[in-house]
């Protein structure tokens, strides 16, 4: 982008800016008296879900219809296994629905189920909006929005590369046709900028694999997260799959650890005596640190990214005013350019320095 | 906020995906991608390789014509410069032999004219002995017949000897 067309854009923002608020004060008056709750309204976007709802139609009259497509759930209770879809809530999430399966009653309390205890009919609640009567799942394996975008982005995975591995296959002399060559530099990349750098020109092969199924994994869903029809299925601003990749980083750089890793954990060599002592808890702690943060930055920065276009958009509704929406839409539109960038630079950040790990493990003594 | 408490379904779900994706790319997609990236590189560096020993090879060749090429330089030099001096050689032991035979040849003849002279001065000196007699002889007789007469003779006699 050049400086002239920034420029412009500066501009136009704030004209809008001063153009809209006096519009905004004019239509002050005539909004309806449902008071909006953004946070509450981000927070449900930002977190995971039961069900995949897409729109609801004519909100709050008879004919009130979801675009919604069910999702499997899937209960480990102390009474075994339980499954029904997301359907049988009738899209409410706010514990009012009970549904009653295998002489159990659950209820979806802000997207999380509840067992309700023996007897009980209803879900009542303490001072915080904490359910009182009713417990969580032993264990809650349902196939939730994420689980299921997660699924899609599979297959689009599988539908990318395989293509791009036949392409390979097809023409002998390995040229990369059709897809393979949108694929080829991006794996190069991952190659010669993440993996021969940090890891060494000997070791990396055996750590390609996991790179590169987590660059473009992690990838893909942080773009998946930004599509607003996909309802915004915030995958890795999910601290538990941020978690499951974070672990998965820290299981390998354990496993691949050699006999010079662990020393300068346990017994840094080059220092005196007192220091070593010193040092050893500080590199053990670190040690888990170094996983705990890969899984922090991935989380915060994705979610606060979703949290920022949501809050943007929230104006409209605070200012109850259709004047506010070119600003925030444009303000919106900004903010999601960059997460575009922020996808790939998360992904790359996320490899890189799983790949920094892989190197720090299995480094020779020098 | 339990945003930022990890779902343990959604930790089982990602991990069992991720693990089978993980497993499936690697043996249908980053083992052929990375397999063909590799066969290529493969390929170039041998092909820029062999190219670098073919130029190689060139220069050698190119050396040896050159070295080859001087050698036989060197070969006719010498050759020439054999030549010449057998050239010289010949002629100046033509010349040396000639020289020899020549002064052989003049001895031999200086040899021969000492003994022709030598022939001829006894030849002469008998000519000149039987000469002598002959006139003695001519002498005697005419002095025997007339005085006059012989003293003429004599004389006559005496001037044929002095243009001999």
């Amino acid at each position: 982008m050049t400086l002239s067309t920034l420029k412009r854009t500066l501009f136009t923002v704030l004209f809008l800016t001063v153009f809209s608020f006096s519009f905004a004060k004019q239509s002050e008056d005539t909004g309806d008296s449902e008071k909006f709750d953004s946070k509450a309204m981000i927070l449900h976007h930002v977190k995971d879900a039961y069900g995949f709802h897409i729109a609801t139609l004519h909100k709050g009259q008879e004919n009130e219809t979801h675009i919604n497509i069910p999702l499997p759930i899937i209960l480990y209770t102390d009474q075994g296994f339980t499954t029904f879809l997301s359907s049988e809530f009738e899209y409410d999430y706010n514990g009012n629905v009970v549904v009653e399966k295998d002489g159990q009653k659950f209820a979806n309390v802000h997207e999380k189920i509840y067992v309700l205890n023996e007897g009980e009919t209803a879900v009542a609640y303490d001072a915080d909006h904490h359910p009182t009567n009713a417990s969580r799942p032993i264990v809650d394996l349902s196939v939730t929005k994420n689980v299921f975008m997660m699924w899609v982005s599979v297959i689009v995975l599988l539908l990318i590369f395989m293509t791009a591995a036949k392409h390979y296959k097809k023409s002998g002399e390995n040229v990369p046709k059709g897809i393979a060559s949108f694929i080829e530099p991006l794996v190069l990349f991952v190659r010669d900028d993440i993996a021969i750098p940090m890891i060494g020109e000997h070791k990396y092969k055996r750590f390609m694999p996991y790179l590169l199924t987590v660059f473009f994994f992690i990838w893909i869903n942080n773009i998946f997260g930004l599509i607003p029809i996909l309802n915004g299925a915030n995958l890795t601003g999910n601290i538990a799959f941020t978690c499951a990749m974070a672990l998965c980083t820290f299981v390998i750089t354990t496993l691949s650890g050699n006999k010079n890793y662990w020393k300068h954990i346990f017994w840094m060599p080059g220092v005196p005596v007192p220091m070593k002592i010193f040092l050893m808890p500080i590199e053990i702690v670190g040690m888990f640190v170094k996983p705990i943060s890969l899984m922090i930055r991935l989380f915060a920065n994705i979610t606060a990214g979703h949290i920022i276009v949501l809050a943007l958009m929230s104006l409209i509704f605070i200012f109850k005013s259709y004047a506010v929406a070119p600003i925030s839409v444009g303000f919106s539109l900004f903010i999601i350019i960059i997460e575009i960038l922020v996808t790939a630079i998360q992904a790359y950040i996320f490899t890189i320095l799983s790949a920094l790990y892989f190197g720090m493990a299995t480094e020779e003594a020098h | 906020m339990d945003i930022i408490k990890p779902e343990l379904g959604l930790v089982f779900w990602s991990l069992v995906t991720f693990i089978i994706l993980l497993i499936v790319l690697r043996k249908f997609a980053w083992k052929p991608i990375l397999g063909a990236v590799e066969e290529r590189e493969e390929g170039i560096k041998t092909a820029l390789a062999s190219a670098e020993s073919a130029r190689r090879e060139m220069e050698n060749l190119k050396a040896d014509n050159e070295r080859i090429l001087q050698e036989a330089r060197n070969e006719r030099e010498s050759m020439l410069k054999e030549a010449r001096e057998m050239k010289n050689k010949m002629i100046a032991d033509a010349k040396e032999e000639a020289q020899a035979q020549a002064d052989k040849m003049i001895t031999q003849a200086q040899e021969a004219i000492v003994t022709e002279k030598k022939v001829a001065m006894a030849e002469l000196k008998s000519h000149v002995a039987g000469l002598s007699l002959d006139i003695a002889e001519k002498v005697v007789r005419n002095e025997l017949s007339n005085k006059d007469k012989q003293l003429e003779l004599v004389e006559s006699m005496l001037g044929e000897a002095k243009l001999n």
